[in-house]
């Protein structure tokens, strides 16, 4: 584990690295607005005002005004908290069933090994989108089910990384020398192995919320999204495409908010990645 | 070089045959079966019965599995439970239009996103590199889907360019590559900023090789070093994400369809869901997921190729 200074380097590090720092500005003003979009909406994201229906633009609705005359800005804002809570809690889905496993088959070696080898080939046969898509459309729409799809899907990419990094580690001294003084094997992955493997993960956990978010955008964009009305971006551009031609912002704002959140994370993840990789280092 | 290509192959097909039967038995679970799920609620016990008959959904599941896996070996996906037509036909009209779109996206990729990640690993931390660098992040953030729907909104409706919809006359190559342009520049915007970014750190391990400073040691023209030595070496990992890329692709081709009106396999899948035609679904998703398996077969064996190190593994 890294001691006090190695972390203060690696903090000075991650400072100095404008990509990161950018990013992580971006997340926080995307996470800020999830929280706060109750009180800093001007309307009512679900009211429907018919005599501003498709509104460009304006001081009063700087996005417009959807087919049902709902403000949009009101909706873009609301729909972060659908984005954020989905991105964020299918990635800590997928880590609490694929590190276990990963750690596991990379560190018990052998036939349990294959077998964990053999599911994540199967599950990574499947796109993501479609996986997801499977999933939802035998269980039917819904936040929490969501979450499950886009989890399920996420979960053999995530043991692979685990297994992968399990298997660098495997041979280090400080394994050998808790083996020899007699640790189990559950207590060595806990202790010795998982804060070992932590730090790509978590790297690669930032990349992955980024990837959860396109495909809940994805997949309300299919129509297997939360329930309307309540505000999700993907569908909210699905619902202007009919209108792409005589009100594009419909589709554009909504769009750009997704673009925005996942932007952020990548960069969050890039400038991780390039401090934890010096060869890279940017 | 055959008996690596064999070996790879046996060992896929019994991962085929567990995606095949993991699909099988998850749409078996939908509440009340494929046949109520298509027929709605309000439907009567009898037509659900008599639906059920004519598509031999009332047998025992065991049974059902086996007459499906035989049928699916003679490449009989059975009949779709909405138009009662065979869906191995609609399979096969559909595909071209999806394959034609990932391949085309593929190459728009490679085409670009080579030169990039070379460039930017060559101009490392100069003006050329962060440009690159946030383009390829401002690619792999953006959907696919809204990606799409600029460029149709700005190429195809702004500036009457190129065709709003429609998969084009399949029989005519103009017509094809027409109505190929946008969709497949759309995915290719996206794999260009995959490949780059694979290519650029890549080239940058490479350039730090050993034998990449003794080539520049011996003199060699930094021309020579750069294609002889390093480039060739850096494109053997290109290659193996190249599988996994495509994987993206096909995932990726679902939603440019849906945008584009594309008649291929990802529009097949979304109209399978809204009509909660489970058989359709079912077999599309086997088609799809053994493409997935062909691609990374086909990325395996090339890697054997270039580098004949890898099948004594």
């Amino acid at each position: 584990m890294a001691t006090i200074s190695q972390r203060a380097i690696l903090l000075r590090t991650f400072k100095s690295n404008k990509t990161s720092v950018v990013g992580l500005i971006l997340a926080f003003c995307v996470v800020m607005i999830a929280l706060t979009a109750p009180w800093i909406s001007p309307y009512d994201p679900i009211s429907q005002d018919l005599d501003i229906q498709h509104a460009p633009p304006s001081w009063g609705h700087p996005f417009g005004a959807d087919s049902y005359g709902r403000d949009q800005l009101s909706r873009i804002l609301w729909g972060s908290r659908v984005s954020l809570v989905v991105g964020i809690l299918s990635v800590l889905f997928a880590m609490a069933a694929g590190i276990p496993l990963g750690m596991i088959g990379g560190y018990k070696g052998g036939r349990i090994d294959s077998l964990v080898l053999r599911f994540i080939d199967i599950f990574m046969s499947f796109p993501i989108v479609i996986l997801g898509l499977l999933v939802l459309a035998i269980m039917g729409p819904g936040l929490i089910k969501i979450v499950i799809a886009i989890g399920v899907a996420l979960t053999p990419r995530i043991a692979r990384l685990a297994r992968g990094s399990t298997l660098s580690i495997k041979g280090k001294e400080y394994i050998e020398a808790a083996r020899a003084v007699g640790q189990n094997d559950g207590k060595i992955m806990f202790i010795h192995v998982l804060p070992n493997i932590s730090g790509e993960i978590l790297v690669m956990g930032t990349l992955w919320v980024a990837t959860a978010i396109i495909v809940e955008a994805s997949l309300s964009f299919i129509g297997l999204g939360v329930r309307p009305p309540t505000p999700s971006w993907g569908a909210m551009i699905r619902d202007g495409l009919d209108q792409l031609t005589n009100a594009p912002w419909l589709s554009i704002f909504p769009g750009l908010a997704i673009f925005i959140s996942v932007f952020s994370f990548n960069l969050i993840a890039d400038g991780l990645r390039d401090i934890s990789d010096p060869k890279l280092r940017g | 070089m055959l008996k690596y290509a064999i070996r790879r192959m046996i060992y896929v097909l019994p991962t085929l045959w567990a995606v095949v039967t993991f699909v099988f038995f998850l749409i078996r679970i939908v509440p009340g079966g494929p046949a109520v799920a298509a027929l709605g609620s309000y439907a009567t016990e009898e037509s659900i019965r008599q639906l059920e008959k004519q598509m031999g959904l009332d047998k025992p599941i065991l049974v059902q599995y086996g007459i499906f896996l035989k049928d699916l070996c003679q490449g009989d996906l059975g009949k779709s439970l909405i138009t009662r037509r065979p869906i191995s036909s609609e399979i096969v009209r559909a595909l071209p239009y999806t394959l034609d779109l990932a391949i085309g996206g593929m190459i728009i990729g490679i085409l670009f996103g080579i030169p990039t990640g070379i460039l930017t690993a060559l101009k490392r931390n100069r003006p050329a590199d962060y440009i690159g660098r946030i383009l390829s992040l401002v690619g792999i953030s953006m959907p696919e889907f809204y990606l799409g729907i600029l460029l149709m909104y700005f190429l195809a409706i702004k500036l009457p360019l190129f065709p709003v919809l429609g998969g084009g006359d399949f029989g005519n190559l103009g017509s094809r590559l027409y109505h190929l342009f946008l969709p497949a520049l759309t995915l290719g915007i996206i794999m260009t900023a995959f490949i780059s970014r694979m290519v650029r750190s890549s080239m940058l391990n490479v350039l730090n090789e050993d034998y990449v400073r003794t080539a520049k040691a011996k003199g060699l023209h930094e021309r020579t070093v750069i294609y002889k030595h390093a480039l060739r070496n850096a494109l053997i990992p290109t290659v193996t994400v190249i599988g996994i890329y495509m994987s993206i692709l096909m995932g990726g081709s679902v939603l440019t369809e849906i945008i584009f009106s594309r008649p291929g396999l990802g529009k097949m899948m979304v109209f399978a869901v809204k009509d909660r035609d489970y058989i359709a679904l079912q077999s599309v998703i086997i088609i799809f997921s053994a493409f997935v398996f062909i691609f990374n077969l086909i990325t395996d064996l090339l890697y054997s190729i270039i580098d004949p190190r890898i099948e004594y593994h």
